[in-house]
């Protein structure tokens, strides 16, 4: 069993996750995931990895509560114990000085993309970070991310921070503040991901998105998170989930994501609200 | 042997075949010849003194019988139950060549289950520890094999499993129909009752590397399975409602799918599935369609029944049950709907030609012969290669060409000191008595090295 340090709602429907798992502590690297289960009925859920402590033996993750799984895991206190926290899964993010990077965040991704950005920081890049949300009270970290940005950026729907629209506007805005990136990494949901691939493929920067598919084992037993990559077949569990987002196949990608719909809000049609609709 | 009959069985997920009563099992066991040169202990690849616990049945002696079995074998109760003896013991039988060979899989299987409602598991004699540690990777039939033979003989084993729970394939691959999990649960708790520590959610490579494991471990053991599902390489592949037979029968028996709501892991339960594929795998994915609601479960594969890979008692099992069988069929395409899931499949009409390098005969499309069928689902069942995790990460490990670890066939040992490898993680997907033969020959290479 695995002890709950931290489970807290940091902005509405996002949790802020710590667990004791020193080996994973141990191990775990920018870009890599974790797969929980909350309790034995539980589905195995990937998280990515959003902070740790080696010394404490800790690990942090951003999740967003769906489906039944993860509203289990967002009932959790500190001090409560879960059965499953193995990883650290799938290969890191590629880290060296490419110079200048973009890192985007978004969702769940603000968390995953800390880490990163650090990292990327730490081998010598200029790093400027952009957070993207429908509004101002769901981004979160802000100052962790501008103690080793250049700039953070914002980007919200209502225009209650920062630049008001979506990240479609990511060429006009790198413009304005006169960012010339090398790379730019984007750790958000797939929407996301998808835009900001389709705008910097013109731009011809090379973009690396971090693929978020359904999972099982999350070891490349399954393939449930297949997706199509440059015309191949690739696991996203055991070749990512780092990809360059220019090569990925997204209308396939985003059908496969809602394999599970329908059952993944089972929960909520029972749970008495329902009736409220 | 008595079984669950069709129409009620394929309206559950109990097991089909019921076993042997101990009238019946003496019955069978008194058949035996007690020939001079027993040629049915050749045919078992790890050994076991058939005759011996045959003739224990006869007189009776059930305690005695098991304790026979349990000399050279660490899992009766599987092995009764998903071993292919008509290739194997059975296959040797003197009695096999006239008529029907004493069901030895089933007496075995008698044993182990006779054994476990007298609720008192018996234990071998164990050495005195000898102060070293061996480190397994994957707690499947050749980590436990390993872990079981070893521990006897004193070492202090610890197994590292990346699953939530133990028993590899035999936990997420084959069906509660066909081997309950009750059962894989009593053998793995009684591999720990041998002072066998085991690690769940421990993914060696990822968690740590096996590199730092030799360091703590005086061996390491890789039996980390074959881990990573084939597709069929058409267009189409990649649609909703295809499966991999790996993701169907894991969302079906280690998640409990089909238990969903009352557990999280959702698992459709569509009206016309198509299962690709010949060996039991495919006869699982077909079984499993059915009880989950199916209306028709297809299995389609490109040569003839005589070719079928599968064991013939699952083919008739799944004959029995009513699964569609579409033989001479290549599947070219899987066809989806403007949503992006899976419609329709088209196949090609195949005939037998001359033998192939593996004896069967290979299929040719018969040209012009494209038909489509439609379909809800599709589960590939075409095979698996090794897991990637191990070998990916581990310096220095030789790996063959289909990303299997290459080991030495008699002793298991791999390119790099201290380090041993066998089942399917070395051979791709085969059986789980191969995957045992190749954890014994390992473990006593094991104890021959670290005894010198």
């Amino acid at each position: 069993m695995y002890r709950v340090i931290e489970r807290r709602m940091i902005v509405p429907n996002l949790h802020e996750f710590v667990v004791e798992a020193p080996e994973v502590a141990g191990s775990v690297q920018p870009g890599n995931f974790v797969i929980v289960r909350p309790d034995e009925a539980g589905e195995r859920v990937p998280l990515s990895a959003a902070d740790w402590n080696k010394d404490s033996g800790t690990v942090t993750s951003i999740f967003m509560q769906v489906g039944a799984s993860t509203a289990k895991l967002a009932r959790l206190k500190p001090g409560d114990a879960i059965p499953t926290y193995a990883g650290p899964l799938g290969r890191e993010t590629e880290i060296v000085n490419f110079e200048t990077v973009v890192c985007i965040g978004g969702c769940y991704g603000i968390g995953s993309i800390y880490p990163i950005a650090r990292a990327l920081k730490e081998a010598g890049n200029t790093v400027y970070t952009i957070l993207e949300a429908r509004s101002s009270y769901l981004l979160y970290w802000q100052d962790r991310f501008a103690e080793l940005s250049e700039r953070v950026i914002e980007i919200t729907r209502d225009g209650t921070a920062g630049y008001k629209g979506h990240i479609t506007r990511l060429p006009e805005i790198l413009a304005l503040e006169k960012i010339k990136p090398d790379r730019i990494i984007v750790n958000g949901c797939t929407f996301q991901m998808m835009k900001v691939s389709e705008v910097t493929r013109e731009l011809r920067i090379k973009t690396m998105v971090s693929m978020n598919p359904i999972m099982i084992d999350g070891t490349g037993m399954c393939g449930v998170c297949r997706l199509t990559v440059a015309g191949r077949t690739r696991f996203a569990c055991v070749d990512g989930p780092d990809f360059d987002g220019h090569e990925i196949d997204w209308h396939e990608f985003l059908n496969r994501r809602r394999t599970y719909n329908p059952e993944e809000v089972h929960p909520l049609r029972k749970s008495g609200c329902a009736s409220h609709f | 042997m008595p079984k669950q009959e069709p129409f009620e069985r394929i309206k559950n997920f109990d097991e089909v075949a019921l076993g042997y009563t101990q009238a019946l099992a003496i019955e069978e066991a008194s058949r035996c010849l007690n020939c001079k040169k027993p040629q049915c202990r050749e045919g078992c690849p790890v050994s076991i003194n058939i005759p011996a616990f045959v003739k224990c049945i006869v007189d009776n002696d059930f305690a005695g019988g098991i304790k026979t079995i349990k000399e050279t074998n660490a899992l009766p109760a599987v092995c009764g139950r998903v071993c292919p003896q008509e290739e194997q013991c059975e296959h040797k039988c003197i009695l096999g060549r006239k008529g029907e060979p004493v069901s030895i899989g089933r007496l075995e299987r008698f044993l182990a289950d006779w054994e476990a409602s007298k609720g008192v598991i018996e234990k071998p004699e164990m050495a005195h520890s000898n102060g070293k540690k061996i480190g397994i990777v994957g707690s499947g039939p050749a980590g436990i094999t390993v872990a079981n033979d070893l521990a006897l003989l004193g070492y202090e084993v610890r197994i590292f499993e990346a699953l939530h729970e133990a028993g590899g394939v035999l936990t997420y691959g084959i069906p509660e129909f066909r081997l309950p999990k009750a059962i894989v649960k009593r053998e793995v708790e009684y591999v720990k009752s041998l002072g066998v520590k085991l690690y769940l959610d421990y993914i060696v490579g990822k968690t740590r590397t096996v590199h730092s494991m030799l360091q703590e471990f005086n061996a390491i053991f890789i039996g980390a399975g074959a881990g990573l599902p084939w597709f069929l390489g058409i267009p189409g592949e990649n649609l909703n409602g295809v499966y991999s037979a790996n993701e169907y029968l894991t969302r079906c028996n280690l998640m409990k799918g089909y238990l969903f709501p009352a557990r999280d892991t959702p698992m459709k339960r569509p009206a016309k599935v198509a299962v690709i594929g010949g060996g039991n795998v495919a006869m699982d994915s077909a079984r499993t369609a059915l009880r989950l609601g199916a209306d028709e479960a297809h299995i389609i594969y490109r040569r003839s029944r005589e070719e079928l890979p599968a064991r013939v008692e699952e083919v008739e099992n799944a004959e029995e049950e009513g699964v569609i069988f579409d033989y001479l069929t290549l599947p070219i395409r899987l066809i989806g709907n403007d949503q992006g899931w899976l419609s329709e499949i088209e196949c090609l009409k195949m005939q037998l030609d001359q033998p192939d390098e593996s004896g069967r005969r290979s299929p040719v499309p018969v040209k012009g012969s494209e038909f489509r069928m439609k379909i809800d689902a599709a589960v590939c069942a075409i095979g698996n290669s090794p897991n990637p995790l191990i070998p990916m990460t581990t310096r220095g490990l030789s790996v063959g060409r289909k990303g299997n670890i290459e080991a030495d066939e008699q002793t298991g040992k791999t390119s790099v000191d201290r380090i041993w490898a066998g089942g399917d993680v070395v051979t791709g997907a085969a059986t789980v008595i191969s995957a045992m033969g190749a954890g014994r020959k390992a473990a006593k290479s094991i104890h021959e090295t670290l005894s010198k």
